[in-house]
């Protein structure tokens, strides 16, 4: 079947309308429609896109001021204010997040990579790490709320950076995992015919020789729980004031704020809800260029 | 060959080496990667004891009545889950409607007819639609998308069938305002498109282009390439990214809960606002006390048995389809 033929090398799609009168007409209706559909359809994911940016950039540049940076969110109905608490609160939680996620994801990635390959034991934390990759984020709220703020008695940041923690985690597993995987076996071999053990295998030569996947992985899961609201909704709440050094009580952070106060119904509030919305998104679209950027630079090299 | 090399690798430890440096921390390293890879299993145990042990009360006071009663009342504690388990399934299925057939084409166009200087800034929009955040779109659907929604399609669709048999129950809106369970499945399938597209995009560029290229070469259409020879070496693995897609919907909380309007109202027009699993526990949960806490864990519950059947499947798809 496919030793035949030499002189077809790549054929163009738009070959047989050369002589389309010798087509029936049913076929060549079928593959326009086929091909006006699909680059419909691709138009139509480009257009949403451009739309979604298009209103936060008109809605979100009206209440951008440097106050927002200096200033706490206000009360309700009150005039004025920022978002500084909320933003401060925001790269806490993910900082607390993404410290707890980053050295668990990390050994448990290399653990399927280099440990366990091949074991029955591997096979099914990978298959549980991809479901929980996909889990509800909603239900690790619920998780969350039960392990933590129940027995504490109280909304923490602690709470919310744990919730967000159990979000990144899976993400880092499965690009630290992918990433240890790229590396040839051969590289191992050589250190390990050094003499290293294992582990210094595995933090002098892969973990080296896979280091910009990692890092990707990492801003993956970066741009992932900068976003995540509904987890946080249980965990840390809101408040509308700077909040404790120990994190106890209502942590303010963007993703609850820009949630109550798009649905409130003082024009400030909502404002302050687009401009924070553009800031996040900006934010996270931004990590996941870089991610991929980084990528690339690993591929090049 | 590969993993007899890594085996002698990895076993290097049980030979003595000469300086056999601090074989102590050796160990104590593998423990760690291995204790890190147990707390995934662990967590995931955890997410299911938690939700369980919260939802029992429910379970036990209303019994099998709570899945098919549509009761919702805080005063008199009279919960059931029926509104919010067939939301659920209503827009997750109206997002698949839309999205995938959307998906598809997005994943063929990117693979069969995009010129090769536009392939990869389209691809790398379609995949930046799946980073923004969730409430994003939740306020786009709400602010930009739901008014236009009302007016030029609920509006008029309404008028036209108006007192029509079933048509006119599925697709008449009591009160236009452009929230409902259609436009949370709308929303839903923008979210799941580009997930979907990717993962498809991903298994149509693994097919050996040997097969196209004969396909093309005895004469068939772009479409007959895609119906005959793309779709049927990929089918199983699409279903997988589909089912990925829905698992997905299913769960998602934020955008939902901003435009499916939040009513305990069972309707057969998908035009009415109702609730879903998620949106419910988002709105109700901070106050919620006593029999309705249980309530929302139980609700909780239904949605990780749910989810989780569906992610199952999408990864036993997409998992086979790798080996084979």
């Amino acid at each position: 079947m496919d030793a035949q033929n030499p002189i077809l090398a790549p054929a163009p799609a738009g070959a047989p309308s050369l002589r389309a009168n010798r087509v029936r007409p049913s076929r060549r209706v079928a593959d326009k429609i086929l091909i006006t559909a699909s680059t419909a359809f691709t138009m139509l994911g480009i257009l949403v896109l451009g739309s979604i940016l298009l209103m936060l950039i008109v809605e979100g540049l009206k209440g951008f001021s440097p106050l927002l940076f200096t200033q706490p969110t206000p009360g309700p109905g009150s005039e004025g204010g920022g978002i500084a608490n909320a933003i401060v609160g925001s790269l806490v939680l993910t900082f607390l997040g993404i410290v707890i996620a980053t050295p668990v994801g990390l050994m448990a990635g290399t653990f399927l990579a280099e440990y366990g390959r091949g074991s029955k034991l591997a096979d099914l934390i990978r298959f549980l790490n991809d479901i929980l990759l996909s889990a509800p984020s909603i239900l690790i709220g619920l998780f969350v709320y039960t392990l933590m703020v129940r027995p504490m008695g109280t909304y923490s940041g602690w709470a919310g950076g744990v919730a967000l923690a159990i979000i990144a985690t899976p993400v880092i597993v499965r690009t630290t995992e992918d990433m240890l995987r790229l590396v040839p076996s051969q590289m191992r071999e050589a250190g390990a015919a050094l003499g290293a053990p294992p582990s210094h295998v595995i933090k002098t030569i892969t973990w080296r020789a896979a280091s910009a996947g990692i890092v990707t992985g990492i801003i993956l899961a970066l741009a992932r729980i900068a976003g995540e609201t509904a987890p946080l909704l249980f965990t840390a709440l809101n408040n509308n004031n700077w909040f404790n050094a120990n994190l106890l009580g209502g942590i303010p952070n963007l993703p609850v704020m820009i949630y109550q106060f798009a649905l409130s119904p003082y024009p400030n509030w909502q404002g302050l809800a687009w401009a924070g919305a553009l800031l996040i998104t900006i934010t996270i679209l931004a990590l996941s260029v870089i991610a991929r950027l980084v990528i690339k630079d690993q591929r090049a090299r | 060959m590969t993993a007899l090399t890594e085996q002698i690798a990895l076993a290097s430890d049980t030979r003595s080496s000469r300086t056999a440096p601090s074989k102590g921390l050796d160990r104590v390293f593998q423990l760690a990667a291995l204790g890190s890879a147990l707390l995934v299993l662990l967590v995931l145990a955890g997410i299911l004891g938690s939700i369980i042990y919260g939802g029992w009360p429910a379970f036990r006071e209303f019994g099998f009545g709570f899945i098919t009663s549509s009761a919702w009342n805080v005063g008199s504690e009279q919960y059931g889950a029926l509104v919010a388990v067939l939301g659920t399934l209503a827009s997750a299925f109206l997002a698949l409607l839309i999205g995938v057939p959307i998906s598809i084409g997005i994943a063929i166009y990117l693979t069969q007819l995009c010129p090769g200087w536009a392939r990869k800034p389209v691809a790398m929009t379609i995949e930046l639609l799946a980073s923004v955040p969730s409430i994003i779109y939740g306020m786009w659907g709400l602010f930009i998308f739901a008014p236009l929604f009302a007016r030029y399609i609920q509006i008029p669709v309404s008028n036209v069938v108006e007192g029509l048999p079933i048509v006119g129950t599925i697709l008449y809106a009591r009160v236009p305002s452009g929230v409902g369970v259609l436009t949370a499945g709308i929303i839903l399938a923008i979210m799941i498109v580009p997930f979907v597209a990717s993962i498809t995009r991903d298994m149509l560029d693994q097919i050996p282009t040997v097969l196209r290229e004969s396909a093309y070469g005895i004469g068939c259409t772009t479409w007959e390439v895609v119906r005959h020879v793309l779709v049927p070496q990929a089918s199983v693995s699409i279903i997988g990214a589909i089912m990925l897609g829905l698992g997905r919907a299913l769960g998602e909380t934020m955008a939902v809960t901003f435009v499916v309007g939040n009513a305990n109202r069972l309707s057969a027009s998908i035009f009415d606002p109702s609730s879903t699993i998620a949106s419910r526990i988002a709105n109700e949960f901070n106050e919620a006390d006593g029999m309705q806490l249980n309530a929302l864990m139980a609700l909780g519950c239904l949605l990780f048995v749910i989810t989780f059947i569906v992610l199952i499947i999408a990864r036993l798809l997409t998992r086979r389809a790798k080996v084979a």
